[in-house]
């Protein structure tokens, strides 16, 4: 096993720890007392970060180890839940998710997540009852909360300085409110103090204060080789400084400064210094080596059943498809074979396989089938954001996360449904002042479910929220011109609703403004309909909005009407046929020189399949009655004209790959029993 | 030191052509070819590889050398360049030699009618046998097959 087999690992397992971090913090964000959550959190924040150090993602396993230490405190009773706390570990968790993400892209994962991180060591400092009592010795002002913590590296340099019996520092230095250079002003601060001596630290950054990143104080850790007074002296002489709080650190207060954090993870930092630290070191770190395996049997028994599934790469499995589908050929051929040669065991024989191969063929498709959950499982993350931006309560709802579906659709189907959620928040659900005066509760519900039906699946989107003014998306329509005044006045209820799918509905400036929906909702449909599904919409004006998307159970195997044109075979997709029929020559009329015919009242174009395809081995000319096949587009409907029907079959469609592509009217190929290759006719191209 | 690489020789229109061998995925006898409408001539159209559809181009059509029913020895060869898989309809595929890198010299303008921008090279084996090495990028080049499309409209 090379580096890129763990590092494969790696991601696939970093994914589903961020995933049940992710998971988690959501519930406890509504449960904030409930501390086996947080075990959960974090025991799936450690082994993170053990993973990112054994891997070599520095960054990564430092900024779980900070997270870690806040989770730490809370799960000990140390720390409450508020806030701010969830918002930073948030953060956190899409910094470490981008990070991963960069991993995944061939980065090094790295990323300044400094910010974050201080934060994070806020949290760690600001409520412990320690650093209260150090901040009172560090001079009392609030920005010793802020400016305080020191990483292990640095404490250790201080700790030494200290034990040499040099002169430690903590500076306050706080800047004139009417300062005007602040940045500037700052700047001749450390100019000073680094001919004084040497700067350990400061809070915020150098970088940071040179961007003028900071209120009015920062603070600075320092050796200095001269006297406290000198250095007042010297920091307030430069102008527009209002003062400075300057505290000589001892061993105990600094280490109060540095946090029990830093000496816990640091033994050998802090054994270097003094033998007494070096105890509460190992004491320390004894307690979490027991706690951490006393922890994971827990994660087991609590974690419900042990997980019984195996990762497979899927190309393997398309190569098993691919193999599978070759063996069901032999089939087709053996069956022949053993019906010419009518021995009765070698028919029995062929007939078990058969029966064995057909269960093997649904075993083989299940494979492929990935539960919705998987595409489910980011948006309660994503609605809690959105429903923050928005400032409006949300109950994100989803039922039906097990059903399952094949793992192309799963692939596509997210974006999609990213945008319908979207838009239920920001144009379904009221503000919650506007649904307290509808006299609706405050939080809005917005439903996700999926659930199978016959050969599909179904993912619905609903929500209770103001529902669609279809008076003025008429309005809207019209003034885009994508109907007419008259048209407008006949549209249904139902057809009125489906303007918002309209393509160049969304591109309205002013379609923000008014309740009408309508952002990229054209995408949306055009993405379902090109994975064979359909997507609908129900809305009643005050109750809300109810978004059904039906797509197939699978795209790698659908249901296909075979046809013929002379010697070659063609497929054409169930799902865009409306019926097949016969139609005699005389019935089929010219109007501007288009063939078309007479169909249930209404007139059709006809088109020849055999022309389209320049068909070399089939004259149509010469039939007199001609098979047709109805197909639909859309509101479109359209007849295309064949040589003969073979029949209906399930046929696994396979692309034609890279070199051919883009050939018009033809959407893919599949093999057929006999072993040739039979070219999926793309209906959508035949009606213009 | 010499580079030595292994080399497929294959025949067309009476002369010897190579092709590196990791290039090749598999040697196939001829098979069922479905026609694939609005494509240059040259792509006969896709076949199935065990399980997998490729297209198949005639290589007599890609250099523009006037093309000749398929024969007993006719053979496809699988090629896989870049991302890119596709078969090659050749007159015959007998042989795996080892040539010398420095023995392939820069190919002369015309040969066989065939572009020089296709060859790689011309290689020398033995006393007067020339092999053609082809320049499998370029042959397989897409941007060329949509000019192609393009006059033939």
């Amino acid at each position: 096993m090379d580096m890129n087999d763990y590092l494969s690992m790696f991601i696939d397992e970093s994914n589903d720890h961020l995933q049940s971090l992710n998971e988690n913090l959501l519930k406890l964000e509504s449960a904030p007392e409930d501390i086996s959550i947080v075990q959960i959190i974090f025991r799936s924040a450690h082994t993170l970060k053990g993973m990112s150090a054994t891997m070599g993602f520095e960054d990564l396993a430092s900024l779980t180890h900070e997270m870690e230490n806040v989770l730490d405190l809370v799960r000990n009773n140390k720390l409450k839940m508020d806030n701010f706390i969830f918002d930073t570990l948030f953060k956190g968790l899409d910094a470490l998710e981008s990070m991963v993400q960069d991993i995944i892209g061939g980065g090094t994962g790295k990323a300044d997540v400094t910010a974050i991180v201080s934060n994070l060591q806020v949290i760690v400092k600001g409520d412990h009852k320690k650093d209260q009592a150090a901040s009172g010795t560090a001079g009392g002002s609030d920005t010793a909360a802020g400016g305080a913590l020191l990483d292990q590296f640095q404490s250790s340099i201080l700790l030494q300085s200290i034990a040499a019996g040099l002169a430690v520092y903590h500076i306050v230095v706080t800047v004139r409110e009417d300062c005007v250079l602040k940045a500037a002003r700052a700047y001749m601060v450390f100019d000073f103090l680094e001919h004084s001596g040497e700067i350990v630290k400061s809070v915020p950054s150098v970088q940071e204060i040179e961007q003028e990143k900071f209120d009015r104080s920062f603070t600075v850790f320092t050796i200095a080789s001269i006297s406290e007074a000198e250095l007042r002296k010297g920091i307030e002489s430069v102008s527009e400084i209002e003062g400075a709080t300057i505290t000589q650190l001892d061993r105990e207060t600094l280490e109060q400064l540095a946090g029990s954090d830093a000496v816990q993870a640091a033994p050998t930092a802090s054994a270097s210094v003094t033998s007494a630290q070096a105890e509460v070191g190992t004491a320390r770190a004894q307690t979490a080596a027991t706690a951490a395996p006393a922890a994971a049997p827990a994660a087991q028994t609590s974690g419900g059943a042990v997980s019984r599934t195996i990762r497979v790469d899927i190309e393997r499995l398309d190569a098993l498809m691919n193999l599978f589908s070759e063996l069901l050929i032999d089939r087709v051929r053996l069956e022949q074979l053993a019906s010419e040669v009518r021995r009765n065991d070698l028919t029995e024989t062929v007939e078990h396989m058969s029966r064995v191969s057909s269960d093997l063929q649904n075993i083989v498709l299940k494979l492929r089938m990935v539960p919705v959950e998987s595409v489910f499982n980011r948006f309660p993350r994503m609605i809690r954001d959105l429903a923050k931006t928005l400032d409006k309560k949300v109950d994100l709802i989803i039922t039906g996360a097990d059903t399952e579906l094949d793992r192309t659709v799963i692939d596509e189907i997210g974006d999609p449904l990213v945008h319908l959620l979207r838009n239920s928040l920001d144009h379904g659900i009221e503000p919650v002042a506007d649904r307290i005066a509808a006299g609706k509760p405050e939080t809005g519900n917005v439903h996700l479910r999926a659930f199978h039906s016959g050969n599909h699946v179904f993912i619905e989107v609903e929500e209770d929220g103001r529902g669609i003014n279809r008076e003025k998306v008429k309005q809207i329509a019209i003034k885009n011109g994508i109907v007419t005044v008259d048209e407008a006045k006949r549209l249904t209820d139902a057809e009125s609703n489906m303007l918002i799918f309209a393509a160049g509905f969304s591109t309205a400036d002013k379609i923000s403004d008014i309740s009408g929906r309508g952002v990229g909702l054209d995408v949306v449909k055009s993405k379902i309909t090109s994975l064979g599904g359909n997507v609908s919409v129900e809305s009643e004006q005050g109750k809300g909005t109810k978004f059904s998307i039906q797509l197939p159970l699978t795209l790698s195997i659908i249901s296909a009407m075979l046809v013929k044109l002379g010697t070659e075979k063609y497929a054409i997709p169930l799902s865009s046929i409306v019926e097949t029929g016969i139609v005699p020559r005389e019935q089929i009329r010219k109007i501007h020189g288009n063939r078309m015919i007479d169909y249930r009242g209404s007139v059709i174009p006809l088109i020849s399949l055999a022309q389209v395809l320049d068909s070399t081995s089939f004259r149509e000319e010469e039939e007199q009655e001609t098979e047709i096949v109805v197909i639909r587009k859309g509101e479109k409907i359209g007849a295309i004209t064949v040589d003969e029907f073979i029949g209906q079959s399930e046929i696994v469609l396979k692309s034609l790959g890279k070199y051919l592509t883009n050939i018009e009217a033809i959407s893919g190929a599949t093999i057929l029993g006999d072993g040739q290759v039979a070219l999926i006719i793309d209906p959508n191209a035949l009606i213009k | 030191m010499s580079e030595e690489i292994k080399v497929i020789v294959f025949g067309l229109a009476n002369e010897e052509y190579g092709v590196e061998v990791d290039k090749v995925r598999t040697i196939e006898r001829m098979m069922p070819i479905t026609r694939v409408p609005k494509t240059p001539a040259f792509i006969k159209g896709v076949i199935n590889l065990r399980g997998v559809v490729l297209p198949v181009i005639d290589l007599r059509g890609r250099f523009g050398l006037p093309e000749t029913e398929e024969t007993e020895s006719s053979r496809v060869i699988i090629v896989a360049v870049n991302d890119l898989e596709v078969g090659f309809i050749v007159d015959a595929a007998n042989d795996v030699i080892d040539i010398d890198e420095k023995s392939i010299d820069t190919p002369p303008e015309v040969v066989g009618g065939i572009k020089a921008k296709y060859l790689r090279g011309v290689a020398k084996i033995g006393d007067n046998r020339l092999l053609i090495m082809l320049n499998l990028s370029e042959v397989l080049n897409k941007s060329e097959i949509i000019q192609l499309e393009q006059v033939e409209a």
